[in-house]
C-alpha cells in the first residue's frame, strides 16, 4: 500500500469493487443470455415446420400448407434491387463528402442532414414511399417502390461505412499519385477506392441486412400479405419475408405461430451469415490498418 | 483535404464526375425535403377538416368510427408507456454493460461480448414482436395478475432488450473517450477503481451518455413492429401497463393495412399521426446530436 497523505480519502473496498464489475458482468450477459433464450424459442417453435415443401410452398389459409417462396423470392429481388439502388449513390455521397466537399457549406449542410435521416422513423420511410413513389409517381405496390423506399431508409448506412472507410487511407498515398501526375478521379478509383474496398463493404451488406428485416415502412407501402404467384417484374405486387412474418404472428391459430418461428428461422439464417461476414471482413481490415 | 490545390489538372471530364458525385449527395436533401412537404401537405389538409382543438383536447381517438374522435393523448400515451418502460429496462443494463465493457472486460470477454451485441443490434424488429407476443407475455402472465394478452409490458421490455445494444456502445464509446491521465490522476490520488468510476470517468462521460440515452428515447417512440404486435389496438388514455394499448406507430400500421382510399380522412389521419411521431423524435435526434457535441468539444 502507498503512503495516503490525507485520512479523508476511504481506502477502496474491494469486495464492494468485486461486487460491482460482478454486477456489471451481469448486465453485460443479457444480451447474451436474450439472444440464446429467443434463438432457441424459435428453434423450438419452428423448426418443425422447417422443410422442403415449407421453402418451396405459397400461402395458404391452412397453417399446415403454408409456405414461404413468395415471400423469399420477394426478398431477395427486393432487398438486391435495394442494393442497387443504395450502394452506388451511398458510396457516391461519401466519395463527395470525403474526397471534393471540403467540409465546406454544401457538404456541412448535406452532413447535418444525413445525422437527420438516420434518426428518421422507418415507418416515416413508409409514408414518404407510399406518397412519392406509390402515389404520385405511379409504381403501385410494386417490388420497385418497396426497393426505392428502402434504399433510402439504408442509404445513410452505406454512406456513414464508406466514409469512415476513406478516411483510413493515408493521405500520403493520395498525395503520391498527384505527385504523379494523376487527376484526382484517378487517384480516387485506383489508389482511394480500393484500399478502402473492405470497409464499404461491409457497410454495404450491413446495410442489405438492415433492408431484410425491415417490415414497417413495407406495410404501409401496402406490401401483400398473402401472394399465391411470384413476382415477376420491377412493377409487380410483392411481399417479403418480415411481412409474411408480420402477418402469421398476428393470427390466432397456433398452426401460423409455427409456420412464423420457421420463417423467422430463415431470416435470422440469412442475417446471420450477412454479418458474419461483415463481421469477418471488418476485423480483417483493422488487422490490415494495425500492421 | 486532398487535393483542393490540385486543380491546374482538372479537365471537363473531372468536373463532369464532380458534379455527378454531388447530385448523388444532395439526393438525401432531397429525401428530406421530400418528408417534411409530404408531411405538411397532408397535415394541412387534415386540419382543414378537422380543426386543431378537436386534436389537442379531445381525449378519444377513434377516425374510423362514424363516430369519429381525433384526440391525439390516447396514442401518445401508448407512445409514452411503452417507452419509458423500455428505457427502464435499457438504461441500467445498457450502462452497466457499457462500464463493464469499458472498465473492467479482459480483451478476450470484450472479443465476445462486442460481437454479441452487434448481433442483437442486427435482429430484426419483427422477430422480437414474435418474441414479445408468443414468449414474454405467457411468461409475464405467469407473476403479473391481470395482464392481458396483448399489452404495453411485455413489448416494453422486449423494446428495451432491443435498445440494450445502442445505449451500450454509444455509452462505451464516451467511456473510452475519457483519457487515461484522469484515471491515472484518480488512482494517484489514492482513489479506488468505484470511487474513479462514479466520479471521474461517468461525470466527464456524461453528455455521451446521456446522448445515448436521449437517442434511446428517439429510437423506443419511432419503434413500430414490436408494439404492432404485441401491444394492442385499442388507443387507451392510460398508464396501466397489463391492457392493451395503442401506441402512434401501431396506428399507423392499422390503417396501412386497412386500405383507407388516398384523400379520404382516414388517409390523412396516417400522415397527421406520421408529422407528431417525426416531430417528436426530430427534438429528440436534435437535443441528442447537441448532447453529443458537447461531449465532443471537452
Amino acid at each position: 500500500m502507498p503512503p495516503r497523505s490525507s485520512r479523508s480519502v476511504r481506502p477502496p473496498n474491494r469486495s464492494l469493487e468485486r461486487a460491482f464489475a460482478g454486477l456489471c458482468l451481469g448486465a453485460a450477459l443479457l444480451p447474451v443470455l436474450v439472444l440464446v433464450l429467443l434463438l432457441g424459442n424459435v428453434v423450438i417453435d419452428g423448426i418443425g415446420r422447417l422443410g422442403w415443401d415449407f421453402l418451396t410452398g405459397y400461402s395458404s389459409r391452412v397453417p399446415e400448407h403454408a409456405g414461404i417462396l413468395p415471400a423469399i423470392v420477394g426478398s431477395v429481388m427486393l432487398v438486391a434491387l435495394t442494393g442497387v439502388f443504395a450502394i452506388p449513390i451511398g458510396i457516391a455521397t461519401a466519395i463527395y463528402l470525403e474526397e471534393y466537399g471540403h467540409r465546406g457549406r454544401i457538404a456541412t449542410l448535406i452532413e447535418v442532414n444525413i445525422a437527420n435521416l438516420a434518426g428518421v422513423p422507418s415507418i416515416i420511410y413508409g409514408l414518404l414511399g407510399l406518397e412519392l413513389f406509390v402515389r404520385a409517381l405511379g409504381f403501385g405496390r410494386s417490388l420497385l417502390a418497396g426497393a426505392l423506399t428502402l434504399a433510402l431508409l439504408v442509404a445513410p448506412i452505406v454512406i456513414m461505412a464508406s466514409r469512415e472507410a476513406l478516411r483510413t487511407v493515408p493521405l500520403a498515398l493520395r498525395e503520391a499519385g498527384f505527385a504523379l501526375g494523376a487527376t484526382q478521379w484517378s487517384v480516387i478509383r485506383k489508389i482511394v477506392l480500393p484500399m478502402a474496398l473492405p470497409g464499404i463493404l461491409t457497410g454495404s451488406i450491413l446495410a442489405v441486412s438492415r433492408a431484410i428485416g425491415e417490415a414497417a415502412p413495407l406495410v404501409l407501402l401496402g406490401a401483400a400479405t398473402a401472394m399465391n404467384f411470384l413476382p415477376d417484374g420491377l412493377l409487380a405486387p410483392f411481399t417479403a419475408l418480415p411481412i409474411q412474418i408480420f402477418n402469421w404472428t398476428s393470427r390466432p391459430q397456433a398452426g401460423f405461430a409455427e409456420a412464423a418461428a420457421a420463417a423467422i428461422i430463415v431470416l435470422m439464417l440469412t442475417l446471420l451469415v450477412l454479418n458474419g461476414f461483415a463481421i469477418v471482413l471488418r476485423n480483417r481490415v483493422q488487422r490490415r490498418i494495425r500492421r | 483535404m486532398a487535393g483542393r490545390k490540385r486543380t491546374v489538372g482538372t479537365t471537363r471530364r473531372e468536373r463532369y464526375i464532380r458534379d455527378a458525385l454531388l447530385a448523388c449527395a444532395s439526393l438525401s436533401i432531397i429525401t428530406t425535403f421530400a418528408i417534411l412537404v409530404i408531411l405538411a401537405v397532408e397535415t394541412v389538409a387534415f386540419f382543414s377538416e378537422v380543426p386543431l382543438s378537436r386534436f389537442l383536447f379531445d381525449d378519444e381517438w377513434t377516425p374510423l368510427f362514424a363516430d369519429a374522435h381525433f384526440g391525439i393523448w390516447p396514442l401518445v400515451a401508448g407512445t409514452l408507456l411503452t417507452s419509458a418502460i423500455a428505457l427502464v429496462v435499457a438504461v441500467p443494463f445498457g450502462l452497466l454493460s457499457a462500464v463493464y465493457l469499458g472498465e473492467f472486460a479482459p480483451p478476450r470477454v470484450r472479443g465476445i461480448l462486442k460481437p454479441t451485441l452487434e448481433l442483437l443490434a442486427g435482429v430484426p424488429t419483427i422477430v422480437y414482436g414474435y418474441f414479445a407476443l408468443v414468449v414474454m407475455t405467457p411468461m409475464l402472465q405467469g407473476f403479473v395478475p391481470g395482464l392481458a394478452g396483448l399489452n404495453a409490458l411485455s413489448p416494453g421490455i422486449v423494446m428495451g432488450v432491443m435498445i440494450v445494444p445502442l445505449i451500450t456502445s454509444l455509452s462505451e464509446d464516451a467511456i473510452e473517450a475519457v483519457p487515461d491521465s484522469l484515471r491515472e490522476g484518480a488512482y494517484a490520488l489514492g482513489a479506488g477503481r468505484l470511487a474513479t468510476i462514479f466520479r471521474v470517468v461517468l461525470p466527464t462521460a456524461l453528455s455521451g451518455i446521456a446522448a445515448s440515452i436521449v437517442l434511446a428515447v428517439s429510437r423506443a417512440i419511432g419503434e413500430t413492429m414490436i408494439v404492432a404486435i404485441a401491444a394492442g389496438q385499442e388507443p387507451r388514455l392510460t398508464l396501466d401497463p397489463r391492457v392493451p394499448i395503442e401506441t402512434m406507430t401501431t396506428f399507423m400500421v392499422q390503417v396501412g393495412l386497412g386500405d383507407a382510399p388516398t384523400g379520404s380522412l382516414g388517409y390523412r389521419t396516417l400522415f397527421v399521426v406520421g408529422a407528431s411521431l417525426f416531430a417528436m423524435t426530430f427534438v429528440a435526434n436534435i437535443f441528442s446530436q447537441r448532447l453529443a457535441r458537447r461531449f465532443r468539444e471537452r
